[in-house]
């Protein structure tokens, strides 16, 4: 796989380091050519290191030794995102639910995201971020890396590195599928809510494998696999290099932490499983009030705080990069709070917890693909636009589509999703403040407002939304039959009145 | 012997016990419950779902008294639970048989 060998064919690039560090592509994709000399520095001061990660096949190369402040920063970002999956997400959602059902809340995110975390190990992400081969390569990766196989050498010690967006800059590959197995686990999660309070346990279970297998593991080749700068060594090789990557890399679609990969998936396979599952017993006449708002504010604090790994943390660096993503993470999501609250003031009156909490994980969830993408102000907007959006997305969409889609996963996640997807094409543009991106990854070349073309970007964020929302559509029909017709996917009228906690699961959240 | 009944607004139950032991009434018991009146409930928004809350929550409180002091209960009860708005509950007055305290035996007024 040649993404993990960041570096390793960089023997142009290391015999001068000086020389790579002053350039503007070091830093790629953000402009920040100050973050670029501490790695460069780190590299050449350790030589001897270096040599010792080197696979056969590149032995004569010195290789990169991966700076410890990328490190501990990737590391801490895999943690943040656990912590958004459990407790974060499931906190957010269990408010939301009937006190009956939070224990079936809590354990199918807790349960669901181990279930997705183990599969990642087994094959996922060899099968999303490694090359894969002939026509299949656009959509699915390889198995080089089965079972995490070749990730590090237990003889002699040695890790391999996985490549960022710097040239000469690597983070072990470990670090990496650690990262990325907290991406798959969340997603996966997400789906939850679109059914809560009557899926049957085995069920959710079942279709959550399924789902991860054709659905997360294709589109998140597709989105973000590609050989990493490195393996740009000539201007020769730079068109069959690009022609490695995922389908919607090779196509220039911009997400830099999942806007379609996450939330856009996770949303269809949500709206699809509100659908064939059915609406909940007495939906629409009896009150499903959630029990505990307070839970759901902690819960979408946690949310909001484990972001920062989910989207700075995508920069894979401690970066400039990642203090953009950083910045807009924050101000964006509290916009898009803002703007919840007085959308609700306006039009009912009062502004609520619920909407405010709503409003962070909007915000949250449309500055995903934008994060790294675009600029402060322009975050601002795509943060503003997301608290309105989304706020029609649970109300005046949700009666539209006369779905039970329970805790609104398309409402939030696919609303913002598909707004912040769009939304990156345009503020993306150097000219309405957008980073600069290399257009060549071999000289670094960076994109120039006069070449920018907003239309042109937005169309291909069209393109790309358009082929996750099928792509997920279909799978998510296939699988939710499958698991219907071997497992059921609901539970009977009786237990789901009697609440799933007691029914599948034998225990009770709150005693009185 | 009566049984005195009272459902009031749950705020002003501390003022109830207070009034309620100048005069002299030894016990109270007091339980959490819902219910409607004329007082309409409110509507609740989550999202795009709206629910309209009928049943309110208000404390009951039950005492049992000497034939004698019923119409000061009553009055003590009354004055301190009273806000002059809709919602500020009713009181119930029921005959009592028999009443016995569990510890001693006593039966009758001496059990009150």
């Amino acid at each position: 796989m040649k993404k993990i060998l960041a570096g390793l064919a960089l023997a142009a690039g290391l015999l001068a380091p000086a020389a790579w560090a002053q350039d503007p592509a070091a830093s790629a994709p953000v402009a920040a050519a100050a973050s670029a000399p501490a790695p460069a520095a780190d590299a050449a001061s350790a030589p001897a290191a270096a040599a010792a990660s080197a696979p056969a096949e590149a032995a004569s190369a010195p290789a990169v030794v991966p700076n410890k402040g990328d490190t501990a920063w990737m590391l801490v970002s895999t943690l943040l995102v656990i912590m958004m999956t459990v407790p974060g997400l499931a906190l957010f959602y269990g408010g939301l639910v009937r006190s009956k059902n939070m224990l079936s809340i809590l354990m199918q995110v807790m349960v669901g995201f181990s279930l997705i975390v183990v599969l990642w190990v087994l094959y996922g992400y060899s099968l999303t971020f490694t090359e894969g081969s002939g026509a299949s390569s656009p959509f699915l990766g390889g198995l080089d890396r089965l079972f995490l196989k070749g990730i590090w050498n237990n003889v002699t010690g040695t890790f391999e590195n996985a490549a960022t967006f710097s040239k000469g800059v690597a983070i072990p590959e470990l670090v990496y599928a650690a990262f990325q197995a907290t991406f798959a686990g969340i997603t996966g999660c997400l789906i939850i809510g679109a059914f809560a309070e009557r899926a049957k346990f085995a069920a959710v279970m079942a279709f959550l494998a399924l789902w991860f297998t054709f659905a997360y593991i294709p589109i998140a080749h597709m989105v973000w696999f590609w050989p990493g700068p490195d393996a740009y060594t000539s201007a020769a090789v730079v068109e069959a290099t690009n022609a490695k990557g995922g389908l919607l890399w090779q196509w220039g679609a911009l997400d830099f932490a999942g806007g379609t990969v996450v939330h856009i998936n996770a949303a269809v396979a949500g709206l699809v499983g509100a659908f064939m599952i059915g609406k909940r017993i007495g939906y629409g006449k009896e009150q499903f009030t959630p029990h505990s708002l307070t839970l759901t504010m902690v819960g979408a604090s946690l949310l909001w705080v484990g972001w920062f790994g989910f989207n700075a943390g995508s920069a894979l660096e401690a970066s400039g990069s990642a203090a953009l993503a950083f910045m807009n993470t924050f101000a964006a999501t509290a916009a898009a709070v803002l703007a919840w609250c007085i959308g609700e003031s306006l039009i009912k009156g009062k502004a609520s917890m619920l909407g405010a909490a709503s409003g962070a994980v909007a915000g949250l969830v449309a500055i995903t693909p934008a994060a790294g993408n675009v600029g402060i102000g322009g975050g601002l907007v795509v943060g503003l636009a997301a608290g309105f959006a989304c706020l029609w997305g649970v109300t005046g969409l949700k009666k539209m589509l006369k779905a039970d889609d329970s805790l609104d996963v398309f409402g939030v996640h696919g609303v913002g999703g598909i707004l912040g997807a769009l939304l990156t094409g345009v503020f993306n543009a150097p000219q309405l403040g957008g980073p600069s991106f290399p257009v060549d990854w071999f000289t670094g070349t960076l994109t120039s407002a006069d070449a920018y073309s907003i239309g042109a970007q937005v169309l291909v964020q069209a393109k790309a939304v358009g082929v996750t929302i099928l792509w997920s559509g279909i799978v998510s029909l296939v699988a939710y039959k499958l698991v219907d017709m071997t497992i059921g996917l609901r539970v009977t009228e009786e237990e789901e009145r009697e609440g799933l906690d007691i029914s599948s699961h034998g225990e009770t959240a709150y005693h009185k | 012997m009566k049984l005195i009944t009272a459902v009031i607004k749950p705020f002003k139950l501390d003022e109830v016990r207070e009034a309620l032991s100048a005069i002299g009434v030894q016990g109270l018991t007091v339980t959490e419950v819902k219910g409607f009146g004329r007082q309409k409930g409110h509507t609740e928004l989550y999202r795009g779902a709206e629910y309209v809350v009928d049943f309110l929550p208000k404390v009951k409180i039950e005492a049992a008294v000497n034939d004698d002091v019923v119409e000061r209960v009553i009055e003590a009860i009354e004055s301190s639970a009273r806000t002059g708005k809709i919602g500020d509950g009713k009181i119930f007055v029921s005959p009592l048989d028999q009443v016995v305290r569990i510890r001693t035996g006593e039966t009758g007024n001496d059990a009150l």
